[in-house]
């Protein structure tokens, strides 16, 4: 079964045409997304700064409050 | 801290993520229609065996099969901007959000990878049925998917259905249903997928316009324009009926909104809508707000009864939402402000005493949060708080954006009903494509419906500023402090990265279309 659904993609994926270019095009956009503006772009700022919720919160509410 | 935030800052935040949620939505719309329309032209295949029907299905699938693969995944730079850009709004929202897009993702994944590859791979490998089965639902699963976004969004037009935890600074859902079936919700879905296949069926339409004036693959050309006129026919009707249902909605939750959208400034019982007008550049907007028209012509009584159904309704303007109307029980802005810095400042109380361990104090201001009656008075202001002191312009929407987007769309709307109703008819009468210049017609319609779905987008967005949840949390309080240097330069590279995709997706639809469909 498993044989079967990998041969289904594989064969799917090797007789593409026209695909290709738009396999470069994905591949290369992900890249860019994932590896390159995620990484050093685009932290998640509370995840990145506080270690638990409680500290998150706080942080917030303190943003919050102090208008 | 709102004097600390560089204004400069959020405005590249604003349009940092206008332009990544704006070149998203430029992919997004043709997915959700075409999918749909691909599904019916496999059904007509397996119903009647003509293989002329599975060529027109290959060659659309082909052009979804692209716009999928350029399009997918844009909407994730969204969320890494949640994280980075407006932490503080994550944060906030809570599980309202997080929740909504968990399952999006998982459901996504799973339906779309699992049946777009039977789709495209599976032609002579599994069995007619399957196949046509696997093609709907991938077009089920990509409309479904697009559902748990746009609850997400409705929930920030209308908060329903969660409590506020003073503690947490979260929002906490107290009800899936309420969330999930809010009118806003329900009525944003049905909008903006009616117009999505709108879209879809105005590309159809335009495209196989552009083989009739070529005279190529005339038989593929004309069958191509009867599903989609007959698709287009319906979806525009159904984005009709719920634009107007929209319009009843946002002229109750959201007045503002409705009075920018129509550029109405002193409100009125009997209200006319503006059919067509221009505003003038207005520069002495604020403190009394009056931007005046160079021309317009109304309808009378047509925005009363757009709104509330009856001739007699009030419709408030912008300044009755800035002054107040005691007489139509509208709070004043400064009201709204005041009783929104109350409400910050209990919360300020809740969190000293807690810091404090003053436990009196501390019970004092939690029970506050617990009381319908206190949160109905106070916290449903919260939002308003943070304008203590600052201009009241920057509580109004840009009006001027918000009420030509608006009667773009509306007119765009109408064009393309009337032309998916004519190509319907002429295909009919076998006489589609017989006048070249409605062709033309035809082929030049293909950008509006994209400018129309954009347009739509900047009512719903535009018109709720200043707010990012409404009335609760302003977009200055949104944004996380962080440089606005480092906000440019991704908006420079999202502006660019984003550009080359569309320019892909662009040379290689147009690469594929001169191709036309296959050799029989």
């Amino acid at each position: 079964m498993i044989k079967k659904v990998f041969n289904f993609y594989y064969n799917g994926f090797r007789t593409m045409t026209w695909g290709r270019q738009l396999w470069t095009i994905i591949i290369l956009k992900m890249f860019i997304m994932f590896v390159i503006l995620k990484v050093f772009f685009f932290p998640d700022l509370l995840q990145r700064d506080f270690a638990t919720d409680e500290e998150r919160s706080n942080h917030v509410l303190e943003q919050l409050i102090n208008p | 801290m709102l004097e600390s935030i560089d204004t400069s800052l959020i405005d590249w935040s604003r349009a940092q993520f206008a332009l990544t949620a704006m070149y998203h939505w430029l992919f997004v719309p043709l997915t959700l229609g075409l999918s749909f329309i691909v599904a019916f032209m496999e059904t007509i295949y397996v119903k009647t065996g003509d293989e002329e029907w599975k060529r027109i299905t290959k060659f659309w699938m082909k052009l979804f099969g692209i716009n999928f693969a350029i399009g997918v995944s844009t909407g994730i730079i969204l969320e890494f901007e949640f994280g980075t850009n407006w932490s503080n709004y994550s944060w906030f929202v809570g599980d309202i959000f997080g929740a909504p897009l968990a399952i999006e993702g998982i459901m996504a994944f799973f339906m779309e990878s699992t049946f777009i590859a039977v789709m495209f791979f599976g032609w002579n490998k599994v069995s007619k049925r399957f196949h046509l089965t696997s093609t709907w639902l991938t077009a089920i699963g990509a409309n479904l998917s697009a559902v748990w976004i746009l609850v997400a969004n409705a929930w920030m037009q209308d908060p329903v259905g969660t409590k506020f935890n003073p503690l947490k600074a979260r929002n906490e859902m107290t009800s899936f249903w309420d969330v999930f079936l809010s009118e806003t919700a329900v009525n944003k879905f049905m909008h903006t997928i009616t117009s999505s296949f709108t879209l879809a069926s105005i590309f159809v339409i335009g495209v196989s316009a552009w083989y009739l004036l070529k005279n190529r693959n005339v038989l593929f050309a004309k069958r191509s324009t009867v599903v989609a006129a007959v698709f287009g026919i319906i979806a525009s009707v159904f984005t009709i009926f719920t634009g107007d249902t929209s319009a009843r909605i946002i002229a109750r939750e959201q007045p503002m909104k409705f009075a920018a959208i129509e550029g109405l400034y002193e409100g009125q019982t009997h209200a006319p809508l503006v059919a067509i007008g221009a505003l003038k550049t207005d520069t002495t907007m604020i403190p009394n707000p009056r931007e005046r028209f160079i021309f317009k012509f109304e309808i009378p009584s047509a925005l009363s009864y757009m709104a509330f159904l009856t001739p007699n309704g009030f419709v408030a303007g912008v300044n009755d939402m800035v002054y107040g109307n005691e007489e139509q029980g509208i709070l004043s802005y400064n009201e709204r402000i005041e009783r929104g810095a109350v409400a910050i400042e209990t919360l300020k109380t809740l969190k000293l005493a807690s810091d404090r361990g003053d436990e009196e104090a501390f019970a004092e201001a939690k029970a506050k949060f617990d009381d319908p009656q206190w949160l109905h008075d106070y916290y449903q202001y919260f939002g308003y708080g943070y304008y203590k002191d600052r201009p009241l312009s920057e509580l109004i929407p840009n009006v001027k954006l918000n009420f030509y987007s608006f009667h773009i769309m509306v007119f765009m709307g109408l064009h393309f009903l009337i032309l998916s109703f004519i190509a319907l008819m002429g295909s009919l009468k076998n006489r589609w494509g017989d006048k070249k210049w409605l062709l033309w017609v035809a082929i030049i319609t293909i950008p509006m419906p994209y400018i129309a779905s954009q347009a739509g987008w900047i009512v719903a967005e535009v018109g709720r500023q200043p707010w990012v949840v409404y009335e609760l949390m302003p977009t200055v309080a949104a944004v996380s402090k962080i440089s606005p240097t480092a906000v440019q330069i991704t908006f420079w590279i999202f502006l660019a990265t984003f550009t080359a995709l569309l320019v892909a997706e662009l040379k290689i639809l147009t690469t594929q279309i001169k191709k036309g469909p296959e050799e029989k």
